[in-house]
């Protein structure tokens, strides 16, 4: 029974690490970001290098990008998983090199996407550094596990829904609109939820493909400095930097909460909606 | 085999189920099928799945407004017959059917056969009940709207009726907009019956719909399905000798052999049961091993 008792503590322990590493984070960017963070933080333009001002245009950018990113990889990686899941055997060999290639492409470190980015959005289809050319390049990266859970989702659905829509006379089409994609659907938002979080949080592809500039962006077509850039570079390139940069991390995890509660709550309101109306 | 062994006619063609349908001793005058007409006829019909066997020659007619039931052991190829008629088995890879099917005239196999149409005439109910996570209202609705009925009027009096069909009308009028997954294990099995009758399909498949019930819930649905007879043409699968022998009006014994599940006995359930012209069938209906 010892053993039994070494490896509850040993579980526990590991949890409780976790935790503290956790809680650590929160209370430090909390402790040096806070006292920060204003409503003119979140309204005003940065000045003196992102030593003074606010993120304003550092959040549109942000925003812009993700969104960018999110509507070019979604409807793709949908598509993808839907081809996978439901038009393929999962041991035919279109099926078996295409998540290869997936689990391949999900390990690429995110600066090979950064110069792949620039190579091919900003130079070879010439759009420059630009907000265009970050969401793309982050919706590449996305990709994969985007497609990797909605894959995984609908292909857990009872296939006895498959069976059952087509003893019913019911095209696949059909039974995949009404059946198939709402019982995938928390696995779908899921997924996508880690491509936003993926996207919002990353730095190193955005730097080569969406640029520094901080002002606030017109179109699509103009640099835009995303979050985690503006901390990267307040952190590492601006002495005296360091309150902003916390002020900005906290606004970016708040903000990401934030996404990631809402998507949550309105999925799960949609799918209780769904059995009671027609 | 078909010999029509009864005089008296009882054609069930009226709607109502004849007098003696859910007795206990309808056997002794004969099934209610006074002139069979196959419905479905199946010639040498074999069914592989990948390399391996799982019924082989296999001939046998349907008849229109009949109960045939399908009996024999676990594993002798009785659903897969079943997914034949109605071509489930495209949906299952690997799967290979040979031999020829004809349903009312028409090629089941041929490949330009509209399969969506030839499901919504052959429905089929699954052992385990499958209400789809939607509320009551919509299981029944979904099908409906998918075969193109646009007005809710219609579809609202197909609802009504149907629910009532299988008597669950009463129990759930009240809460027609619940999920169809809070219904208990019978009421699901009939809505799910009332899903597939909604359709007005002419055939229907049922592979084992009372297995996974309680006695009582079973008891229930086995009514239903005798009262169904004669206005439907039906498929049963069952492990049940007493409930085949009560609601059939022809049985049909399915067997393992070496290669693959063959048809053993086909005839009129009264005959099958009770002078069983294949050693086989005389064990396995006296509950003896083959
Ligand atoms: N999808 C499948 N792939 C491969 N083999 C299968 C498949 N479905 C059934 N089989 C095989 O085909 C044979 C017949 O199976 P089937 O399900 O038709 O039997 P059954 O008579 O319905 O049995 P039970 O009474 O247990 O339901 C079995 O040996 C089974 O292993
Ligand atoms: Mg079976």
């Amino acid at each position: 029974m010892l053993k039994n008792r070494l490896a509850t503590v040993l579980i526990w322990l590991s949890a409780a690490l976790i935790c503290a590493v956790f809680v650590c984070l929160l209370a430090d960017m909390l402790r040096n970001g806070l006292p920060r963070l204003s409503w003119s933080f979140l309204s005003q333009a940065p000045s003196d290098a992102g030593r003074a001002g606010g993120i304003a245009p550092i959040i549109v950018s942000t925003g812009l990008i993700v969104l960018v990113a999110v509507s070019a990889a979604a409807p793709l990686s949908l598509a993808t998983a839907i081809l996978l899941s439901e038009f393929s055997s999962p041991n035919s060999r279109f099926c078996q090199v295409i998540e290869r290639s997936l689990e391949v492409l999900a390990g690429v470190p995110s600066i090979v996407f950064g110069l792949f980015g620039n190579a091919f959005f900003c130079i070879y289809l010439g759009l420059g550094f630009s907000i265009l050319s970050g969401g793309l390049t982050l919706a590449c990266m996305a990709l994969p596990i985007m497609i990797n859970t909605a894959t995984v989702g609908l292909r857990s659905a009872p296939d006895d829904y498959r069976l059952c829509a087509a003893a019913l006379g019911m095209s696949r089409g059909a039974a995949l609109l009404h059946l198939l994609l709402p019982a995938a659907a928390p696995a779908i938002i899921a997924g996508l939820m880690l491509g936003i979080a993926r996207a919002g949080a990353e730095t190193a592809a955005l730097i080569f493909t969406s640029g520094y500039v901080d002002r606030m962006p017109d179109t699509l077509m103009d640099s835009g400095r995303a979050l985690s850039v503006h901390i990267y570079d307040l952190a590492m390139n601006v002495a005296g930097g360091d309150a902003n940069a916390y002020a900005s991390a906290l606004v970016l995890v708040v903000l990401l909460l934030i996404i990631n509660s809402l998507a949550s709550s309105l999925t799960q309101h949609w799918l209780r909606n769904r059995i009671m109306t027609s | 085999m078909t010999t029509n062994t009864s005089n008296t006619s009882h054609c069930a063609d009226n709607g109502n189920p004849p007098e003696h349908a859910y007795t206990l001793g309808p056997l002794q005058v004969g099934p209610p099928c006074c002139d069979p007409e196959p419905l479905l006829r199946v010639d040498n019909l074999s069914l592989h799945y990948a390399d391996k066997i799982a019924l082989e020659n296999i001939s046998l007619a349907i008849y229109r407004g009949c109960i045939t039931a399908l009996i024999g052991p676990s594993g002798c190829g009785k659903t897969s017959f079943l997914s034949s008629l109605n071509r489930l088995t495209d949906m299952i890879p690997g799967c290979r059917v040979s031999g020829s099917i004809r349903f009312d005239g028409l090629d089941v196999r041929s490949p330009n056969l509209d399969v969506q149409h030839l499901r919504r005439d052959i429905g089929m109910i699954f052992q385990k009940p499958v209400p789809f996570p939607l509320s009551i209202r919509r299981n029944i609705e979904l099908p409906l709207r998918e075969h193109g009925m646009r007005s809710q009027a219609e579809i609202n009096d197909r609802l009504q009726e149907v629910l009532r069909d299988v008597g669950l009308w009463d129990e759930v009028r009240e809460r027609l907009e619940t999920p169809a997954q809070a219904l208990s294990g019978g009421q699901q099995q009939r809505l799910c019956i009332a899903r597939a009758l909604a359709l007005q399909p002419k055939v229907l498949l049922m592979d084992e719909p009372c297995s996974a019930l309680d006695p009582i819930a079973s008891a229930v649905v086995e009514d239903l399905i005798s009262r169904l007879q004669g206005r439907y043409t039906i498929v049963i699968v069952t492990h049940n000798l007493a409930q085949a022998r009560r609601i059939a009006n022809y049985a049909a014994l399915f067997w393992m052999q070496e290669r693959g599940g063959r048809l053993i006995e086909f005839g009129r359930c009264q005959q099958v049961f009770e002078a069983p012209a294949h050693r086989l069938t005389a064990a396995y209906v006296n509950g003896q091993r083959g």
